[in-house]
């Protein structure tokens, strides 16, 4: 897709937008079938020669063309990733995706919990067993706690949930509060939120905001409006699940900016890439949001890629998809990029079996075109 | 000292191993941490002594690494000896400043009622994140009341998380001072079969039976079936109980292994009486008895 911005042109200069103008009027044939050669077609064919190039240049030069800031370039963080509901398969895609890290936060399971030892043991399990899980798969694993939207329209439970949160809030690997906001704008959900601002005061962590699906602008400034009548801090506060018709104010007021690459309901990938380039990178953040819907644990690698595609500069990309999400989800110092950069010996030994230094060097999972055959083999 | 002899004007009542442990941890944390780390440490312990519920217990317990970091406690030979003194088996020498910290808050909980610090102990366990669950855990020899805490030690044992199962099998006088026979046989079993050491594992020769060597055999028997590797650790618990299936499952593994495996089988074999006699390849063993003792191998260079 063209945008009438031309996006940044860095080491892609021959992306559709700038091919559309070059061509103009002119209609190019496809060599093989004969068909009209769009600006669209002809950019992808560049591109993967572009690529090919890279590769091979990267394969025999070495490294010595990378600049040592763009050494880490090509990995990510997922800052919203439901990994309950994903396999160890998922988990092995993403590390090998480039996903270093991950977060989970708090939200409902699809159906309502009826009481309130439910939500206990979820909070002890994306903070326990989770964590140790995304561990041995080579992903530090993160989480947020908080009661979400719609399962505080339970009156009498949301009470008893808000009772047992300060239990959980000042826990290794809580990054933030969340989800929290508004889901059908009602009362209860109201009062819920407000009560958990105030602990995420207390406790000093950041806020991550779930915004509404249903009258989702209003929502996302209603939520606004009661984070600041609270005075919470717009630079601890993630909105999440943006679309193009919030990111302008979302942004505008200083928050931090979320957007889920999830199938139909949320953002896509391509979408993405053209907020991107037309909003610059400051303050958005890219996450999968997958869970036990259908959706994507790669969405983030893939929206990365696409970015790339379309010629958005790997600066930029990698503060979408690394950068911003470690500065805010960072703040409190649970998560830290020297726990998959140079993990401790003791977390080696008991937790994290991940190698972040060979992963580098691994052929991204989306990449690959189909497992060997030995795969089969089941040992 | 400071701390404990605190805990006693609180009228907390004296108890030697928590007091001497309080003392301990303070001694520890002061020397690996900075002043505002102490101080913090020490607010925390005192906070958790005067309150009435759980709440500054569970903050404090949450908030220790974030507030003392993760090192290793590096303890010197002095050090161990004097944790060892206070409660034989006690060895803390893997332990990191934050689990120390972790156990020595939980410690500092107990008011007197040992049925009440179960209660608490488990309550925490419960709810608690992957790290801190370690930490709880490895706290097991010091906490009082040690039959009432025996239902979270098997919990924990039965944890999917190995290094949870760790926390409490390896490096730890609980389990075989507490754990009955089927108990104890199970965390062994555990311990080979999701790949965990053996040698870690405090009283193995004493707590070793015929039906835990039963077991193992089943475990070696089944894998070879598979086609997949066993353990030689394994040996160790089966040559002092071998029966008739365990002579035949040594002969299969002195037969099939390798070196190291041989090694083990034959540092299995040193002490049990009456044993060696029945094995068809006895007279092979010699050999492997010299090298053990010419390369001074242990049981935790054949894991």
């Amino acid at each position: 897709m063209s945008t009438s911005n031309p996006p940044t042109v860095g080491n892609f200069a021959c992306d559709a937008g700038t091919l559309e103008q070059l061509l103009g009027g002119t209609a190019l044939t496809c060599p093989c079938c004969n068909g009209p050669l769009t600006a669209d077609k002809l950019a992808r064919l560049f591109d993967d020669v572009q690529r090919l190039a890279q590769q091979k240049a990267s394969n025999g030069a070495g490294p010595s063309d990378a600049a040592p800031e763009r050494r880490q370039a090509g990995i990510i963080i997922d800052p919203h990733a439901h990994m309950i509901s994903r396999t160890t398969d998922d988990y092995d895609a993403m590390a090998k995706a480039g996903i270093v890290a991950v977060i989970e936060p708090a939200f409902w399971l699809g159906q309502p919990r009826t009481n309130v030892g439910s939500f206990v043991d979820y909070f002890a399990l994306i903070s326990g067993f989770e964590r140790f899980r995304a561990g041995q798969l080579g992903i530090r694993h993160y989480c947020t706690i908080g009661l979400n939207p719609k399962e505080a329209n339970n009156a009498p439970l949301a009470e008893a949930v808000l009772d047992v949160l300060p239990r959980f809030l000042a826990r290794e690997g809580v990054v933030a509060m969340g989800e929290l906001g508004y889901d059908e704008q009602t009362a209860s959900e109201d009062k819920t939120l407000r009560a958990q601002i105030e602990l995420a005061k207390e406790f000093d962590l950041p806020i991550m905001i779930h915004t509404p699906h249903r009258d989702k602008r209003a929502g996302t400034l209603r939520t606004m409006d009661v984070l600041k009548e609270h005075g919470f801090d717009p630079a601890r506060c993630v909105i999440d699940h943006n679309n193009e018709e919030t990111i302008r104010e979302v942004r505008e007021r200083g928050y931090w900016c979320g957007f889920s690459i999830y199938p139909q309901t949320k953002m896509g990938s391509e979408r993405m890439a053209a907020l991107v380039e037309s909003f610059g990178p400051e303050r958005l953040i890219v996450n999968s949001a997958c869970d036990w819907g259908v959706s994507d644990p790669l969405a983030v690698a893939k929206t990365a890629r696409l970015m790339a595609q379309r010629g958005v500069s790997a600066e930029a990309i990698h503060q979408v998809v690394y950068a911003n999400a470690l500065a805010v989800y960072g703040l409190n110092g649970e998560m830290r990029e020297a726990h998959w950069l140079a993990p401790a010996a003791i977390d080696q030994r008991t937790l994290y079996e991940g190698n972040s230094v060979l992963r580098g060097g691994q052929t991204p999972r989306i990449e690959q075109p189909g497992r060997p055959v030995d795969e089969l083999r089941i040992t | 000292m400071a701390r404990a002899s605190q805990r006693i004007r609180n009228g907390h009542g004296a108890n030697a191993l928590l007091d001497g442990f309080l003392a301990l941890a303070d001694d520890w944390i002061a020397r690996a941490t900075d002043a505002r780390g102490l101080a913090w440490f020490r607010g925390a312990v005192d906070d958790v002594v005067h309150a009435a519920g759980d709440r500054a217990l569970g903050i404090a317990i949450g908030l220790a690494p974030r507030r003392l970091g993760k090192a290793d406690l590096a303890l010197t030979a002095e050090d161990a000896a004097r944790a060892a003194a206070l409660r034989p088996g006690f060895d803390p020498r893997d332990w990191s400043v934050d689990q120390l910290a972790r156990v020595a808050l939980m410690v500092a909980s107990h008011d007197g009622d040992n049925a009440g610090f179960a209660a608490r102990l488990d309550n925490f366990c419960t709810t608690a994140e992957l790290n801190e669950l370690i930490a709880l855990c490895r706290g097991l020899p010091i906490y009082p009341g040690a039959a009432l805490i025996e239902p979270r030690a098997r919990e924990a044992v039965r944890s999917g998380m190995k290094p949870v199962f760790e926390a409490v099998a390896h490096n730890n006088p609980y389990p075989g001072e507490i754990f009955t026979e089927d108990a104890w046989n199970q965390m062994v079993v555990k311990a080979i079969f999701t790949g965990s050491s053996l040698w870690p594992i405090q009283g193995l020769d004493r707590r070793a039976n015929p039906r835990l060597a039963r077991m193992l055999v089943a475990l070696a028997q089944e894998r070879w079936a598979a086609d997949r590797p066993v353990s030689g650790e394994l040996w160790r618990c089966v040559a002092p109980h071998a029966d008739a299936e365990g002579v035949a499952a040594l002969t299969h593994a002195w037969d099939t292994g390798g070196e190291k495996h041989r090694l083990a089988v034959a540092l299995a074999l040193w002490h049990p009486a009456g044993v060696a006699s029945n094995l068809p390849f006895r007279d092979q063993i010699g050999p492997f008895h010299a090298r053990l003792t010419d390369q001074n191998i242990a049981w935790r260079d054949l894991a």
